[in-house]
């Protein structure tokens, strides 16, 4: 929690520092403010091929040209500056990554991002800010759902769309009875959740509160 | 990752023959599977031809009271379809085993029947490995084969299929329907869909160059009792040691393939015939002439007691039923 307070209070983050340097630097050597996508984005090297498309992320369009190989991942953290969601081992074993992509959590790091044209994207900026947090933000912080953080991005972003995945009926691996609406009791929480991991092991914490706010809507 | 160019096909003939036209390009779809080996340049396609606007994606009844499953349906909607959950639980039970949350929201049908092998040496690429480079050998043999094959190997490759689906599509008589290039389709049972390795483990699929599966069908119910069991390292989302897809019906016949053990999902009608006797009586002989390794021998009593235990449940819950 602590650390937490310090990051929203803080006057300027390291992050925004580097690119405030990086930005700094184009517009002094153009002239010309740069436009906010194309800020401190990489440039696709010459000669690699590229795509344009254009992507809704957390209600804001957004026209991208990127080289082929960017994941989705990639595209939000270095070309929208959405370092929200984190690269943990961008192999998909981990769920750092998760997002949220028309109403669905899937892994940003397996996806290319010229893949998705027309998408909606929500990213853990998406969900709330400081001042307005989501309510299972809100309650991974009352229950302490995590120690370095680095997870919780994808944790949180995962959760939001399980409990939407609970409430439409989609059966787990431990569901009892095919055929009936499942509910969240906390061996379906702990299976539904297994493609986010966390390595500082706030896994009992995470589930207080995941089921603070998904226990009575399932 | 290498550099590839990329494109979104409108049509099937358009999508098979861009990739007949540039040698070594690969279709994609949810792109979980072969991302993931592209970053690791495994897999180093100079094209990509993305699929997802085919409109593979719904899964309707066949007249003969079967399933038509597009293409592209996903792992999640196939798992939770009301008439899977009803009609063929070990397809659903399957899919739920396998992979996590995300994954299944984004893989496919026909991806995870095209999924490649979790060989480690497989995804090692500073080590020989025949599947991945031909004729570099075989690294998995005399090493660490804990996930590996103990039956329809070779000396060339002893690597598992890893999908936990196609063991429930097997057991399901299910069929592959393809297109290629010149818009001619075709319909490839799943017993003859993965190859064994033999000499070419790099060749896993009775797919021609090019050849672009636009369905999977399933034939009419069978009813009995579907249990999918899946021995694993960790309780979720790990791959399978041993699996066991089976439909046993009340008078204690039924059908049984297992995954976890070969190059495809491994059934033999024969052996099964003899399930109303037991587990050991199916598994002496599904898995006669099981040529295992000293790392991945505990697997033959494992898929034994993993049958009875699948049976255990399947007279279990046919008992409980009202």
């Amino acid at each position: 929690m602590l650390g937490q307070d310090n990051g929203c209070h803080l006057p300027i983050r390291r992050r925004e520092l580097l690119l405030a340097g990086a930005s700094s630097a184009v517009a002094a050597g153009t002239g010309v403010p740069a436009s906010a996508d194309a800020a401190s984005a990489p440039a696709p090297r010459t000669g690699v091929p590229t795509a344009s498309v254009t992507l809704a992320v957390n209600g804001q369009p957004h026209t991208l040209t990127l080289d082929t190989r960017t994941t989705l991942l990639d595209a939000l953290r270095e070309h929208l500056q959405l370092t929200g969601t984190k690269k943990g081992c961008d192999h998909g074993q981990c769920g750092a990554c998760t997002v949220i992509v028309d109403g669905r959590r899937i892994n940003a790091c397996l996806t290319l991002a010229v893949m998705h044209p027309g998408a909606h994207v929500t990213t853990i900026e998406g969900l709330g800010t400081p001042g307005k947090l989501h309510p299972l933000q809100a309650a991974f912080i009352e229950h302490d759902g995590y120690q370095c953080g680095y997870c919780t991005p994808g944790q949180i972003c995962s959760a939001v769309a399980m409990l939407d995945e609970v409430r439409q009926g989609i059966p787990s691996h431990v569901t009892a009875d095919l055929n009936v609406q499942p509910l969240l009791s906390v061996d379906e929480l702990r299976e539904r959740m297994s493609g986010n991991i966390c390595r500082c092991g706030a896994y009992s914490n995470i589930v207080e509160a995941i089921t603070e706010v998904g226990g009575g809507a399932a | 990752m290498k550099p590839f160019t990329y494109e979104r096909a409108t049509t099937p003939a358009q999508a098979a023959a861009a990739v007949v036209r540039q040698p070594g390009a690969r279709f994609i779809a949810g792109g979980t599977n072969l991302l993931d080996l592209m970053k690791l340049q495994i897999e180093t396609p100079p094209h990509l031809v993305d699929v997802n606007a085919l409109g593979f994606d719904t899964i309707a009844t066949t007249p003969d009271g079967g399933l038509r499953i597009g293409a592209l349906v996903r792992n999640t909607d196939l798992a939770a379809d009301a008439r899977v959950r009803r009609d063929y639980a070990v397809l659903s039970r399957a899919l739920l085993a396998g992979a996590s949350g995300q994954l299944r929201n984004k893989a496919t049908t026909a991806g995870n029947l095209l999924q490649r092998t979790r060989c480690p040496y497989f995804y090692d690429t500073h080590q020989p490995c025949n599947k991945r480079q031909p004729g570099t050998g075989c690294s998995a043999v005399g090493g660490f084969s804990r996930q590996l094959a103990v039956i329809g190997a070779s000396p060339a490759c002893i690597a598992t299929h890893p999908s936990d689906m196609a063991v429930a599509m097997r057991v399901l008589d299910a069929s592959v329907e393809t297109v290629d290039a010149d818009g001619r389709a075709r319909t490839i049972p799943i017993a003859d869909f993965h190859k064994l390795p033999g000499g070419t483990p790099q060749v896993e699929t009775a797919l021609a160059p090019g050849e672009l599966i636009t369905a999977v069908t399933l034939p009419a119910p069978v009813g009995g009792t579907h249990v999918y069991r899946k021995v694993r390292d960790r309780a979720s989302y790990a791959f399978a040691l041993v699996s066991v897809a089976a439909i046993v019906q009340k008078d204690g016949s039924g059908r049984v393939a297992l995954g976890g053990v070969a190059a495809r999902p491994w059934r033999d009608e024969r052996a099964e015939a003899h399930l109303p006797q037991g587990a050991k009586a199916v598994t002496d002989r599904l898995l006669a002439g099981a040529e295992p390794t000293p790392g991945n021998a505990f697997k033959l009593p494992l898929a034994e007691r993993t049958l009875a235990a699948a049976i255990a449940q399947a007279t279990s819950q046919a008992s409980a039923r009202p």
